[in-house]
């Protein structure tokens, strides 16, 4: 019964911030300058998504997220596709445990 | 004679519409499937940590369903293992989700001009992933049918979750741990591989990046929650674009 409290609560806290967006949005008009804001967060929040969290792939070892993450780049950098560069950095993040 | 032509004329517009739409949401499952590759070994742990620490099967796939939040879900568990109190768990969660908050009003930003009843299901299945893949591909927002092609990539993330958590509270470990531990890289080398090319076409967008990360990394340093460090880095990173995108104005 409190499980289901729990989960009720966890998905109404994050239902809402998710949601509150698509309505307070379509009302504004923003200045060129939030516009600008704006399309620069999906990069900030990659940024910030990849670094420091890629090393704690493998918690003891720092150094094989980071590796992992240069192979991707590599990858990517040639242009492959996004799912090939997923391989290529779970293959090498692979080998570096055994 | 004329009002069958009407009939016919009414019709046609119609299927095409329909193959339009089909055409679009299956090209946004394409889209998602690094997505699945990441999130299947994430949710099949999550199942067995879940089913370890004391939930149902169904508790824990409801979770999956209704709360759509990975690190929070593994967060959650373990509070609810350890025995935290709910309004503690409750607000950790909204801490460590308030992030999403800005994605959306980001994507909202970018879906203008898509209906309302369409936007309400594409920010509840806004996470981390699905953001960035959708942003990554604004292009798509402006053609027609767009939203099917969001609601695609949305799909197979969510249908991943979910079932992956599923199976994981049935199966239990059916990922071997070195491979599970490996899939780790999944979603950061996904990030990675959406990130490059766009850095490729304007290298100011790889400079946004490296600002919202060193923020980030800072925050952590200074001894804040991941949560409220990568709203911050997200945050503050963007500003920069304020001054980087003043040139290329889109």
């Amino acid at each position: 019964m409190t499980n289901l409290l729990i989960i009720i609560g966890m998905s109404i806290v994050t239902m809402v911030p998710r949601i509150i967006p698509a309505f307070v949005v379509e009302k504004l008009q923003f200045r060129p300058w939030i516009n600008r804001w704006l399309s620069a967060i999906p990069y900030a929040a990659l940024g910030a998504l990849i670094f420091p969290g890629i090393m704690t792939v493998i918690p003891e070892e720092p150094m094989v997220g980071i590796i992992g993450g240069v192979v991707a780049i590599i990858l990517a950098s040639f242009g492959l596709n996004v799912v090939l560069v997923v391989i290529g950095a779970i293959l090498t993040v692979f080998l570096f445990t055994v | 004679m004329i009002s069958k032509r009407r009939t016919e004329a009414q019709i046609e517009p119609a299927m095409e519409n329909e193959a339009g739409q089909l055409h679009m949401f299956q090209r946004g499952m394409m889209t998602g499937i690094p997505i699945m590759l990441g999130y299947l070994p994430i949710a099949v742990t999550f199942g067995v940590l879940a089913k370890q620490a004391g939930m149902s099967l169904t508790e824990l796939t409801l979770m999956s369903l209704l709360v759509f939040a990975g690190a929070a879900q593994f967060m959650g568990t373990n509070m609810i293992a350890v025995g935290t109190g709910a309004l503690e768990i409750i607000i950790a969660t909204f801490v460590l989700n308030f992030r999403h908050f800005v994605m959306s009003l980001s994507f909202m930003n970018q879906l203008r001009g898509i209906a309302l009843k369409w936007k309400l299901p594409m920010s509840l299945g806004l996470t981390d992933e699905t953001f960035a893949v959708s942003a990554l591909h604004s292009e798509e927002a402006r053609k027609e049918n767009g939203a099917f092609y969001y609601i695609g990539i949305i799909i197979v993330a969510y249908l991943s979750w979910v079932l992956g958590s599923l199976l994981g509270g049935i199966l239990g470990e059916i990922i071997p741990e070195r491979l599970s531990q490996s899939m780790g890289i999944a979603l950061y080398a996904m990030f990675i591989g959406l990130l490059v090319p766009s850095v490729k076409k304007n290298l100011r967008i790889g400079l946004i990046a490296i600002i919202a990360m060193l923020i980030n990394a800072i925050c952590v340093q200074l001894g804040l929650s991941t949560g409220w460090a990568i709203v911050i880095g997200t945050v503050l990173g963007g500003m920069s674009g304020i001054y980087l995108f003043k040139e290329n104005e889109q």
